[in-house]
């Protein structure tokens, strides 16, 4: 392997396996980022392991959290909240998302401003989700409280809106959850629809389509899987909010399909009653965890294959 | 090498970090607890500081207790410590609100001079204790139902009222068995928002206690329990989330400490007690309250859950400090009894003004006998 030639040439510039420092630090590296992800994912199944041993898969199908007389949990509800919550979230986010990032990657703005708009959407990103909780005390409960009872009195009928309606309840936090998934889905849509390859355009332009033509029948089509990647780790990350959920959902231990009730998510059920548990009920919770844990690494697996399916698709163009 | 030494020498401190900061995060869930937890958070670490800094001289000079448990009780426990130290400069004391689970996991894994709880030890929970265990009501306090309702500044719920509203049974303030007992007031066509606690409570306990106590209805639906499955109502985290809840939705009811509702100006229900008399919660009626209680001839651990007497607001309950049997370090002991002492005696006197109720003379003298078993 020695050549005597290391000297002259750095030697991760070379092809071939070499053993070098550098590579070294990105080996340690890149193992410990694994080997955390298998750590956390592992001490938390052991801790789960007696609520598992306990209740098997039966956690996911009851409806029970009580400490005592006998001992019982189940996440069944949590389950149901956390898919609903995070769905229409997504349901209000997607096209909202959507119709930005095709104003992002258009030229209706001069690209300044464009860009102004751009930094404001990620902005979004940045605000901690706590803030959010706070914003949706203040704003949204009061519009919730107000528009809630004449939803249910309307549409009562139809168990999604079924009353009484509630100011904290699972419409306030999917509300909040959709404003929070918004720049996930703009930044992904418009790096998508910005790969698009230019010639597609003038293509669809030269054969005569306009504009509206080319972005509905051209654009979003080439950049649909892009969309759906957003869309789907978006999703992912609506489901493990955590803080601005617990403070808006009502944290109802209740089983509901109706959005103006309060409900409760996996992520909320955790953080509220983390601090004060104890044997069982930790497991349990470590349990609820784990699920919550693998639900969202599936998803953000999903979404990385769907991206990448994308990308190739798109640079299979140019 | 120096560098790891170090790290290895101060887990115990590390880990009181992580699970502060945990709790922290856990506590600020409530948006109206934040500012206080963000206060508390920063002089936490302010101490932390300043215990580093301070450590290598003052180690031997000052005796350090170390208390964690009950938020209920902290605002009267840092109280005493204030009061306290002033009068004892050579000992310091640390009480963290951590909640009444929590205290006794630190308690009972040997982590805390003290340990406090609003639901005392069960005898297997003791049993896990290797020093032993000693129980000491220390204070005691009142649950209400505080309401929202604007413009009904009195209102008397029936047994048969409350509980129905806790069982999702009666849904709206004009329901008849609420106008029933509040003539000339006048009720709202409003329906009624139960609040609720999130988390697993000492106060969950208490107030479920009473409940099964009064409706056999409610004890085998619901039961008692530190969390329980509740049939209606929105959930918040801790008193003060409950009290949040309370303040921002109209037709509001939940269940709090009598000090956070005096606090926060809720105004809050007379309940009907067991006699049939209508009671609001004072210092005097709670009293009343725990004057009922019998304690076991060996442990000081008792819940007047359905008090008979006249006078006696029908919820109230004691809240212990943990001790344990023996200490091995003669300083701490003796700085702790004289903590504890100060607590039943002078410390009983600040109960009133910030919401709780003074302990009877009675239980104090059990709680004093019980003290001096301390060993």
């Amino acid at each position: 392997m020695t050549d005597g030639t290391e000297s002259q040439i750095p030697s991760f510039h070379r092809k071939g396996f070499r053993f070098d420092l550098f590579r070294l630090f990105t080996w340690v590296a890149s193992a410990a980022t694994v080997a955390t992800l298998v750590f956390i994912a592992a001490s938390i199944l052991v801790q789960a392991w007696p609520a598992i041993a306990r209740f098997g898969l039966g956690f996911f199908t009851t409806v029970a959290w009580k400490t005592s007389d006998p001992e019982n949990y189940g996440v069944l509800p949590y389950l149901v909240g956390t898919a609903i919550s995070s769905l229409i979230a997504l349901l209000l986010a997607l096209p909202l998302g959507v119709l930005i990032s095709i104003f992002l990657s258009e030229n209706f703005l001069a690209l300044p401003l464009r860009n102004t708009v751009r930094f404001v959407v990620e902005l979004l990103a940045a605000i901690p989700s706590v803030i959010y909780g706070l914003w949706g005390i203040a704003v949204v409960i009061p519009i919730v409280q107000r528009i809630g009872g004449p939803i249910a009195g309307a549409l009562g009928f139809l168990p999604l809106f079924q009353g009484p309606s509630s100011g904290n309840s699972m419409l306030t936090a999917s509300l909040v959850l959709a404003l929070m998934v918004l720049p996930t889905i703009t930044a992904i849509s418009r790096t998508a629809l910005v790969a698009v390859p230019g010639q597609l355009r003038e293509g669809s332009y030269a054969i005569g389509a306009t504009r509206w033509e080319t972005i509905f029948g051209v654009l979003l089509p080439t950049a649909a899987p892009g969309i759906v990647a957003a869309t789907i780790l978006a999703f992912g990350r609506a489901m493990g909010e955590t803080m601005a959920v617990a403070m808006l959902i009502g944290n109802s231990p209740r089983l509901t399909w109706s959005l103006l009730s309060p409900a409760g998510t996996l992520a909320s059920l955790i953080a509220n009653k983390f601090g004060e548990a104890e044997d069982l009920q930790v497991s349990a919770l470590l349990y609820a965890a784990f699920a919550l844990m693998l639900f969202t690494l599936l998803v953000n697996v999903l979404g990385e294959l769907v991206l990448r399916r994308a990308q190739k698709s798109i640079s299979g163009l140019r | 090498m120096t560098c790891k030494r170090k790290i290895a020498g101060t887990p115990r401190r590390h880990r009181n970090v992580t699970n502060q900061s945990l709790l922290d995060a856990r506590l600020s869930i409530s948006g109206r607890g934040l500012l206080q937890t963000m206060k508390t958070t920063s002089s936490r670490f302010a101490g932390l500081i300043a215990l580093i800094a301070i450590s290598p001289l003052s180690v031997h000079a000052a005796t350090q207790l170390q208390g964690a448990g009950a938020t209920f009780p902290a605002p009267l426990y840092q109280r005493w410590i204030a009061e306290f130290s002033k009068a004892n400069p050579g000992i310091q004391i640390n009480y963290q609100g951590v909640g009444s689970g929590a205290g006794i996991k630190q308690f009972t894994d040997g982590l805390v001079t003290f340990g406090a709880s609003d639901a005392a030890m069960t005898d297997a929970q003791i049993q896990k204790v290797k020093q032993g265990a000693v129980l000491i009501p220390a204070t005691a306090g009142s649950i209400v139902l505080a309401y929202n309702l604007p413009g009904v500044e009195t209102l008397k719920l029936s047994r048969e009222a409350y509980v129905g509203i806790f069982l999702g049974k009666i849904t709206k303030w004009s329901d008849p068995a609420i106008t029933k007992t509040n003539e000339g007031v006048k009720l709202p066509d409003l329906n009624i928002t139960v609040c609720t606690r999130s988390d697993s409570s000492g106060t969950n306990f208490v107030f479920t206690g009473h409940l099964s106590a009064v409706s056999s209805d409610f004890k085998s639906q619901v039961g008692q329990g530190t969390s329980v499955t509740w049939p209606t109502g929105v959930a918040g985290q801790g008193n003060d989330g409950v009290t949040a809840l309370i303040k921002q939705t109209q037709g509001a009811i939940g269940y709090v400490e009598y000090g956070y509702a005096k606090n926060n100006k809720l105004p809050f229900a007379q309940l009907q007690n067991k006699a049939g008399e209508f009671v609001t919660a004072t210092p005097e009626s709670g009293a009343a309250t725990l004057n009922t209680t019998q304690f076991p001839a060996n442990i000081l651990r008792a819940w007047p859950s359905d008090p008979d007497a006249k006078d006696a607001y029908p919820i109230a309950t004691f809240t212990w400090l943990l001790l344990y049997k023996t200490y091995s370090d003669k300083d701490k002991l003796a700085a702790l009894k004289k903590f504890v002492t100060y607590g039943l005696t002078d410390g009983q006197k600040l109960s009133d003004a910030l919401g709780y109720i003074p302990m009877p003379a009675e239980v104090v003298q059990k709680c004093e006998a019980a003290l001096n078993s301390v060993q």
